[in-house]
Parts: structure tokens; C-alpha cells; sequence
């Protein structure tokens, strides 16, 4: 059984897509608990994987038995198993939250798409194959093009955009790939990782490394290669933000960790790369904060937050010590789960007021306590005080960037953080301060809705406060072992 | 009993267990009341219970809990942290009957909310009292920031707005320079903790130390009202007054100044500090808000702003006796702590009492007045003569010690300088009560703010009275100033600024 864990990890989700359809046709509801029930086995089969891999060493599993370096084979390592189960987690909270409106048309097959692209990035994460990755990395993307783009035509015109984007910056990624298979003639990372070195320091390795990192950034969204992010995440349906936002682009970081660290290592230009994308990931958090700042609508808001908040995982694998990188991977982890929590927020407030502006959150606090606690706990966490998951993983940032003397970095750090201060501040403000419309019906939001807002908040807290735990047990192993 | 060794834990603890049963009886004010008491009393319990031990020379050490590696929360009971718990949990209690008085007076809304930041507040506070290493301190300074926010935009009007807004300016940037300092401090110096006498010294060259003290003295400075990072203060008083008397006169403001204190005397210690020359310009810097805020209390009709400034101004004196490193010094500077507190929240506690029952604020309103409420106003002449340090009174204790402190570190300057101070001060209080008193249409009756509000204003203005004849009456306070002196003070005589 626990050799089989990473399949049934992909196989489930993509099974359920299939079925997804057929039981939308007699009910909606019956879809929506089928996306339920396979997003809980996902987790299931992600944790034990997960928790098997830290005690036993990575579990492999050759699909169909065909054994590497021939076969595709999947890997879960503390990192892989890590990050399938932060995507299998958040994927059932938001299937919890489900559609406010479902009210669509074919509302079975939304429920298949969600699946497959959980099944997508599941599979981003456990392969052990480069190009068994791109085909995860097209269906992932082709689903949730599809799921961003089919809310009403504005969404139409941002997905297609995200899909021009994604699409150009997947085929750069099979392109580097192709180079360095055409110099090793391997796909398989493990095999890839042992014979790159012979042919360290050529161009061709430049030249694939480069490429394959260039379509993982702007899969990532990494500053400037985000213009995609704020149209997408803006008219797109809440829980769907709320699932893509939070994991989509952790998984592209994932693939570029394993990539750079683990299969190029010292055979490519390894400082270089790094260099630069720190240098870019500063000017990302600087500049997505600053410009979440000028934002009235607080999903754009959010999403220039994304921009910001993903410069700091890259400055931590760019400053690339152990501090650095036991950050980056908090981070990862914690912001996953804030940004959920916050586009969750933002899809009550849709909900409840028809709008997601500032505005919109006049008087906040009157009508939605609860909900009102959880954005404000949520935002501390993202500004990064204490005790909460944000104020950690800031922890190991700053250790880390003084221990190598990173100071511009660390400006670029604090800065980008006083300026989050300022963007999150403001909407608190309106949600304290700010005047109820008059038309207001209604209290809190119903259970199905605010069940999982509370328990990401109680997630936020929880992870600040067993952070310990979870560097301890969990991420001091998923370090690569370069940074150790 | 609880045991020793969990009474630090407890003591933070014990106000964060009353929040949900306070959320819980919102509908039942005196029940939500009651639960603040307790908790009040419950702390002040537990913290005094701690009293004997470290008065006795030792320490009530908590287990440190892990929070990452090399992050412990860590609490720590000695004798500068008990001082600073003591007195925060003994205001909170007073301040708690008179929360009860102001609020009930002025029908105030969100009154739970009130009492539930109040609640996390102090907790905050006193873990900021006993933190036993930077990284905890941190944690609880930073709580404290956001605990505070809602109590000063309380009334929700476009001033409060505006003052919210400026105090969490001042204090997050603070807080991210103090973030820096300690992660900076435990990269060049990792696992250690507080310790008497410092832990810097040699552990990097100087400009890396002057760096992180520069970091220090911001993110504590703010807090402390040091400037130029006083601006805030003034703006805050828009806070219902309880929260400018507690807060901003004793639990937030003085976590500002123990921070400074603990940073100069258990993170760097007095040698380092004389070593780089920081200890001069340290005392510069507290000289000058000491007069520059005396200065600016004169120019304010608002009573609470000018209480705000005469506020920024008496800060400086603790940051200066930590400056200039002597015994007396650093013994003047804890117990003015204590005095400060005690004849500042007094102050603060008679204009909530005018305004309370005549709904005045202003300085030029307020002629005549104290003959209408002569008690309250009895209590106020005490509090001013005290801050002006006259004689009988706690001020004039811990500005006598500041003095031979100042004599004995060879900067005599300074004792012109808390000279002028007291001068000052007597200009800017003196008019009020002379005004109050003598000035205006003679009284017909007394028309005192009710018990709620007028008793506690009378125990801390006997408490000032009591500190200043018997400096030990009071958890022993004076005898805790001279222990803190003894464990980090420079031996005399002392060459402040000078090089090695």
C-alpha cells in the first residue's frame, strides 16, 4: 500500500474528474461532495506518503513497472509530499466552500475541471520525470484556464490571456527540457542529476536551465513576468481564486526548487540564476506591494499581495543558506494557506454585499464578526507579526539574509513589508471604521461558507505557533541537500 | 498554590483566559466587569507572590518553550522585570474600577471590546516585563502594538482614524527595526539571553554594534516618546482617557523605556556602551527630549496633550539615567519607573474626572474648577508637584537619585538639565492649579466625578505621597531600583563617552 500512495495520489482526483460529469447531470450537490470526498483521499494518500518518506526514505512507485530511468517513475520526498499535501488540503477546504452560485450551467463539469487540476498539480509534485512534469504542468494549466476564464466575459478576456501567457511560458519549459535531454538522453531527474555534470559549464546546459527556469517564473508570476495575475484573479469566482491563487504558483516554485537544486545543481550556472532571480524577486516585493497599495478592488489587491509575497520565497532561495531556504519553505507553506483564507474573505463578502471593492467592506465588523477576525488575524499573519505563521517564516528570512549579508535584500524585505502593513491596514480600516450600505440584509456567513475561512484561521495561528513542529519534522527535510 | 516556576506563565496568562469569558457575558455588564477585576486582581496576585523571591536576590525562572530552533519563549521574574510587572498589574487593577466609572459616565459603545483589548494588553505587558531574552520580548512588544490599535480608535471618529493611523506608523516601523536588531543580534550572537552586564561586548566590530543599537533605540525609542519618535503620543491622547492613563502613561509607554534600559544594561551592558560612545550620545538625545517636550507642554491648551508632552518628556529621564550608567543613575531610572507612573496616571485619571462630570478638556476652561471639585483637584496639585520633583513627593526621590547619578558619571550638565526640567514643569503645571483654584466664579457645591472615577485618582495620589516619604512602603520599590543598579551598573566613578 504505501508503495502505491503517490499513483492513488494522482489517480483518485483524476478518476473522480471522470465521474464528476456523470453525476453532475442528477445533481450539482452530488458532484460537489464527489470533489469532497476525492480532495479528502488525496490528502490522505499525501500525507501517508508523506509521513512514510520521513521515515523510511522517498517512496518510489514506477508506473505500469516499467522501471527508471525508462519508466516515469513518481517520487514523494519530504518536499514533494509536503507540497501534494498543502494542494490536497486547501483543494478540500475550497470544495467545502464549494460554489455560492450553483446556479450554472453544467455545474458537474466545473467539478471535473477542479479535480483535474488538482490531479494536475498533485502530479506536478510527486513526478520524478521532466517531461511526465510538463504534461502535469499543461493539464493543470488547461484546467484552470477553463476554470478562471468561464465566469462571465471579463474573466473570459483574463484567461485568455493567462492562457497565452501560460501556454508561451510551458513551451519555453519543453524546450530547455528538450536541450537537456538532447545532452543526456535522459528525462528522469534522478538519472538527469547524475549525468548533467559531465557536461557542466556548456552552453547547452546554460541555455536549458535558463529556459526551463524563465517558464517556471512566469508560471510563478515572479515580477515582471505577472501581468497575467491581477485580471485573472480578479474576475474569476472566489473559491476558484481561492484554490489557484494559493497553490498554483507554489507548485511552479516547487518545480523550480526541484529543478535548480536537486537535477542542475552545480552542472549549471547556478549562483547566476540565483542572483538574478533574487535581484527580481527584491524589486517583486517591493513592487507588488507597492502597487496593492493604489488597489480599490480587494481581489487585485490580493493579487499584487501575491506578486509581493512570492519575492520573498524566491529572496529565500536566492540568499540560499539555510535560514533562507527553511523560510522560503515556511512561507510557501503559510502563505498558501493565508492567501486562501483571505480570497475566501473576499468570496463572503462577494457573497454577502455583491461587490468586492473597499468599499464594499464598509461596517464589516458590525454585520460579520467572525469573519471580520479571520481577515484581521489573516492580515497581521501577512504583515508578519507575532505570534503568527508570518511572522516566522519573516523570521528566517531576515536571520538568513543577515547571515549572508544580503542588506539590500533585507531593505527590500522590510520595506516590502511596512508597505503590506500599509495596504492590509486599509482595508481593516473600512471593515472598523467604514459605514454599512443601507440595503444590508443578513449576518454572518452561513457555515458551508465561514467552516473554512475558520479553519484556515485556525491554521494560521497553528502554524505560527507549531512552527517548530513543522520545521523540525517536516521542512529540515525537505531542504535540498546542497543546503543542508 | 501554583507552583513557583509557572507564576511567570500564570501571570501573562491569566488576563488572555478572561477574554472569551468576558466576550461571552457581553450582554451582562456587571459580570464582564467582574471578570476584569478578577483577572486584575488574579495578576497582581500572581506577580506580587513573586515579590519575596526576587527580593530576596534570586530569580523565578520559567521553562523556556521552544518555539523554532534557537526561538524559546522564555520567562523570567528579577528584579527590574518584577518592578515593571508589579507596578503594570497594580495600575490595570485601578484603572479597571475606573474604566468602569468613565465608560458607565460617558455611555461609551463597544465596551467589550474595551475591556477585551485592556485584557490582552496587559498581558502583553507583563510578558514584556519578564521576558527573559530579546526574541520574547519581541513577541510581546509586538502583540502589544496591535492590542493597543483598537484602543486608541475607539470612538471611530476621523481623528481617531487619523491618530490610529499615525501610531501604527510610528510603531511598525519600529517594530520592523527591532525585528532586524534581534535577528541581527542572534546571528552574531545566537542562544543567548539577557544578561546583567550585556552579552554584545567583542562579538562584532563596532560598527556592526553601533548598527544594531542604532536598531535598538529606534524600535524601542518609539515607544519611549525618545525623539523624534515622539509623535505619535500627543495624537493618541484622542483615546478614551483610561487608555491614556494605563497605556499611554504606564503599560505601552514604559514597555518603550524598559526596553531601552534592558537593551543598555542586559543586551549591551554599561561598558560597551561607555566603550563606543553610545552612552553619550544616548544621554544627549534623552537631554534633549527632556527639555524639548517640557518646552512643547507649555505651548498646549488641550490638558491631556499637554499631560502627553509633560509624558515624553519624563521618559526621557529613565533613558537618560540608563545613559549615564552610574549606581544612582540606574537606580533613579528604575524607581522613576515607578514614581512616574503612580503621579502620571493620577494626572491622567483628573482630567478623565473633569471631563467625565463637566465634559471640559480644555486648560483655559478649567478656572475655577477646583474649588467644584476640590479632591480631584487636591490629588492633581500632588501628581504636578511630584513630576516637578518636590520634596515628599516619589518624584523628587528618583530625580535625586538621577542627580547624583549624574554627578557621579562626571556629566554635571545634567543635573542642570533635570534642574530646568523641574522648572518647567512647575510652568506648565502651576498655572492650572492656580487657575482652578483661584481664578473663576466662587463655588457653590462640590461637584465631584463619582466614587468610580475620584477614588482611584485619591489612591494613586496617596500612593505618590507614600513612595516619596517611605520609597520602600510599596512592594518594596526603592530597594528593587538599588538591586537593578547593583547587577548592571558601571562601578564609580565612571568616564561617560570616553574611549578605552
Amino acid at each position: 500500500m504505501r508503495d502505491h500512495l503517490p499513483l492513488l495520489a494522482i489517480a483518485v482526483p483524476l478518476t473522480a474528474a471522470m465521474i464528476a460529469p456523470l453525476l453532475g447531470r442528477s445533481s450539482v450537490a452530488l458532484a460537489r461532495g464527489l470533489a469532497i470526498l476525492a480532495s479528502l483521499l488525496t490528502l490522505a494518500a499525501a500525507l501517508g506518503a508523506l509521513a512514510a518518506s520521513l521515515a523510511a526514505g522517498p517512496v518510489r512507485y514506477a508506473l505500469a513497472g516499467w522501471p527508471p530511468p525508462f519508466g516515469i517513475e513518481l517520487v514523494v520526498d519530504p518536499l514533494s509530499g509536503s507540497v501534494a499535501s498543502l494542494v490536497a488540503a486547501i483543494a478540500t477546504l475550497v470544495a467545502v466552500w464549494g460554489v455560492p452560485s450553483p446556479d450554472r450551467p453544467g455545474g458537474g463539469v466545473f467539478w471535473a475541471l477542479f479535480l483535474l487540476l488538482v490531479a494536475g498539480l498533485v502530479g506536478i509534485a510527486v513526478t520524478g520525470d521532466l517531461f511526465n512534469l510538463f504534461v502535469f504542468l499543461e493539464i493543470s494549466a488547461l484546467a484552470g484556464y477553463a476554470l478562471l476564464g468561464a465566469h462571465d466575459a471579463r474573466s473570459r478576456v483574463a484567461g485568455f490571456r493567462y492562457l497565452l501567457v501560460g501556454t508561451v511560458a510551458g513551451s519555453f519549459y519543453l524546450l530547455g527540457v528538450g536541450y537537456l535531454y538532447a545532452l543526456t538522453g535522459t528525462l528522469n531527474m534522478a538519472d538527469m542529476a547524475a549525468r548533467l555534470p559531465a557536461h557542466a559549464g556548456s552552453p547547452l546546459v546554460t541555455l536549458g536551465v535558463a529556459l526551463i527556469v524563465a517558464g517556471l517564473a512566469a508560471k510563478s508570476a515572479l515580477f515582471p513576468l505577472h501581468g497575467w495575475l491581477p485580471d485573472a484573479y480578479a474576475y474569476a469566482p472566489p473559491a476558484v481564486v481561492a484554490f489557484v491563487a494559493a497553490v498554483a504558483s507554489k507548485v511552479s516554485v516547487y518545480a523550480l526548487i526541484r529543478i535548480l537544486f536537486d537535477v542542475v545543481g552545480s552542472a549549471g550556472p547556478l549562483s547566476t540564476l540565483l542572483g538574478i532571480l533574487g535581484w527580481t524577486a527584491a524589486a517583486a516585493s517591493v513592487a507588488g506591494a507597492g502597487m496593492a497599495i493604489a488597489q480599490q478592488d480587494f481581489r487585485r489587491l490580493l493579487a499584487y499581495s501575491s506578486v509581493s509575497q512570492m519575492g520573498y520565497i524566491f529572496l529565500g532561495l536566492a540568499i540560499g543558506n539555510e535560514a533562507a531556504f527553511t523560510g522560503a519553505l515556511l512561507h510557501l507553506v503559510s502563505h498558501a494557506v493565508m492567501k486562501a483564507n483571505l480570497f475566501l474573505v473576499a468570496g463572503g463578502v462577494l457573497w454577502r454585499r455583491g461587490g468586492c471593492r473597499l468599499d464594499d467592506f464598509g461596517g464589516l465588523s458590525r454585520q460579520m464578526p467572525v469573519t471580520t477576525t479571520a481577515l484581521a488575524v489573516t492580515a497581521l499573519s501577512m504583515a508578519g507579526l507575532p505570534p503568527t505563521a508570518g511572522f516566522f517564516s519573516k523570521y528566517y528570512l531576515v536571520l538568513g539574509a543577515i547571515q549572508e549579508g544580503a542588506w539590500w535584500w533585507l531593505g527590500a524585505i522590510v520595506l516590502s513589508t511596512l508597505l503590506g502593513i500599509a495596504y492590509l491596514l486599509g482595508v481593516l480600516e473600512r471593515a472598523w471604521f467604514g459605514e454599512r450600505a443601507s440595503d444590508e440584509v443578513g449576518g454572518e456567513l452561513p457555515p458551508r461558507l465561514l467552516v473554512p475561512i475558520v479553519t484556515l484561521t485556525a491554521a494560521v495561528l497553528a502554524i505560527g505557533l507549531f512552527n517548530q513542529d513543522l520545521v523540525e519534522v517536516v521542512l529540515r527535510h525537505a531542504l535540498p541537500a546542497s543546503v543542508r | 498554590m501554583i507552583d513557583l516556576a509557572y507564576r511567570p506563565v500564570a501571570a501573562v496568562l491569566v488576563s488572555l483566559l478572561a477574554v472569551p469569558l468576558i466576550v461571552a457575558s457581553r450582554r451582562r455588564p456587571g459580570l464582564r466587569e467582574t471578570w476584569t477585576f478578577l483577572a486584575a486582581a488574579a495578576k497582581l496576585g500572581l506577580v506580587a507572590s513573586m515579590l519575596p523571591t526576587v527580593i530576596g536576590g534570586e530569580r523565578v525562572d520559567a521553562a523556556p518553550l521552544e518555539l523554532a530552533p534557537g526561538f524559546a519563549l522564555h520567562l523570567r521574574a528579577d528584579a527590574f522585570g518584577i518592578v515593571f510587572a508589579t507596578l503594570a498589574s497594580a495600575l490595570w487593577l485601578v484603572t479597571s474600577v475606573y474604566s468602569v466609572g468613565y465608560m458607565r459616565a460617558g455611555k461609551e459603545p463597544r465596551q467589550t471590546g474595551y475591556f477585551v483589548a485592556f485584557a490582552v494588553c496587559l498581558s502583553a505587558t507583563i510578558g514584556i516585563a519578564l521576558a527573559a531574552n530579546l526574541v520574547t520580548f519581541l513577541v510581546f512588544y509586538e502583540v502589544l502594538t496591535v492590542a493597543t490599535y483598537p484602543l486608541v480608535i475607539h470612538s471611530r471618529s476621523p481623528e481617531a482614524k487619523r491618530a490610529g493611523r499615525r501610531y501604527l506608523a510610528y510603531t511598525m516601523l519600529a517594530g520592523q527595526a527591532l525585528l532586524v536588531a534581534v535577528v541581527w543580534t542572534a546571528a552574531i550572537a545566537p542562544g543567548e539571553e539577557l544578561r546583567a552586564g550585556g552579552f554584545l561586548a567583542g562579538r562584532a566590530g563596532p560598527a556592526v554594534l553601533v548598527a544594531i543599537f542604532v536598531l535598538f533605540m529606534i524600535g524601542c525609542g518609539a515607544k519611549a516618546a525618545l525623539l523624534p519618535l515622539h509623535g505619535w503620543l500627543p495624537d493618541a491622547m484622542i483615546a478614551p482617557t483610561p487608555v491614556s492613563a494605563l497605556l499611554h502613561a504606564v503599560a505601552v509607554v514604559k514597555a518603550g523605556v524598559f526596553g531601552c534600559l534592558r537593551i543598555v544594561g542586559w543586551v549591551f551592558g554599561i561598558d560597551l556602551m561607555s566603550k563606543l560612545g553610545l552612552d553619550l550620545a544616548l544621554a544627549v538625545l534623552a537631554g534633549t527630549t527632556i527639555l524639548v517636550g517640557s518646552v512643547r507642554a507649555l505651548a498646549q491648551d488641550e490638558l491631556k496633550r499637554r499631560l502627553a508632552y509633560s509624558t515624553v518628556s519624563q521618559l526621557s529621564y529613565i533613558v537618560l539615567g540608563a545613559a549615564l550608567g552610574s549606581a544612582p543613575a540606574i537606580a533613579g531610572a528604575v524607581f522613576h519607573m515607578v514614581a512616574h507612573g503612580f503621579m502620571k496616571i493620577t494626572l491622567f485619571f483628573c482630567a478623565g474626572a473633569i471631563h467625565a462630570r463637566h465634559h471640559l478638556s480644555r486648560i483655559s476652561e478649567l478656572k475655577g474648577l477646583g474649588r467644584r471639585m476640590p479632591l480631584t483637584f487636591g490629588a492633581f496639585t500632588l501628581g504636578a508637584l511630584g513630576l516637578a520633583g518636590t520634596p515628599l513627593l516619589a518624584g523628587f526621590v528618583s530625580k535625586w537619585q538621577l542627580g547624583i547619578g549624574a554627578l557621579d558619571a562626571s556629566q554635571p550638565i545634567y543635573v542642570a538639565v533635570l534642574l530646568t526640567s523641574g522648572l518647567l514643569n512647575l510652568a506648565y503645571f502651576f498655572p492650572i492649579v492656580r487657575a482652578a483654584f483661584f481664578d473663576g466664579p466662587t463655588a457653590t457645591e462640590t461637584q465631584e466625578a463619582g466614587p468610580l472615577l475620584t477614588g482611584p485618582l485619591l489612591l494613586t495620589a496617596a500612593a505618590a505621597l507614600l513612595l516619596g516619604i517611605f520609597p520602600d512602603a510599596v512592594a518594596s520599590f526603592h530597594s528593587l531600583a538599588w538591586q537593578v543598579a547593583g547587577e548592571i551598573a558601571s562601578s564609580p566613578p565612571q568616564l561617560a563617552g570616553g574611549a578605552p
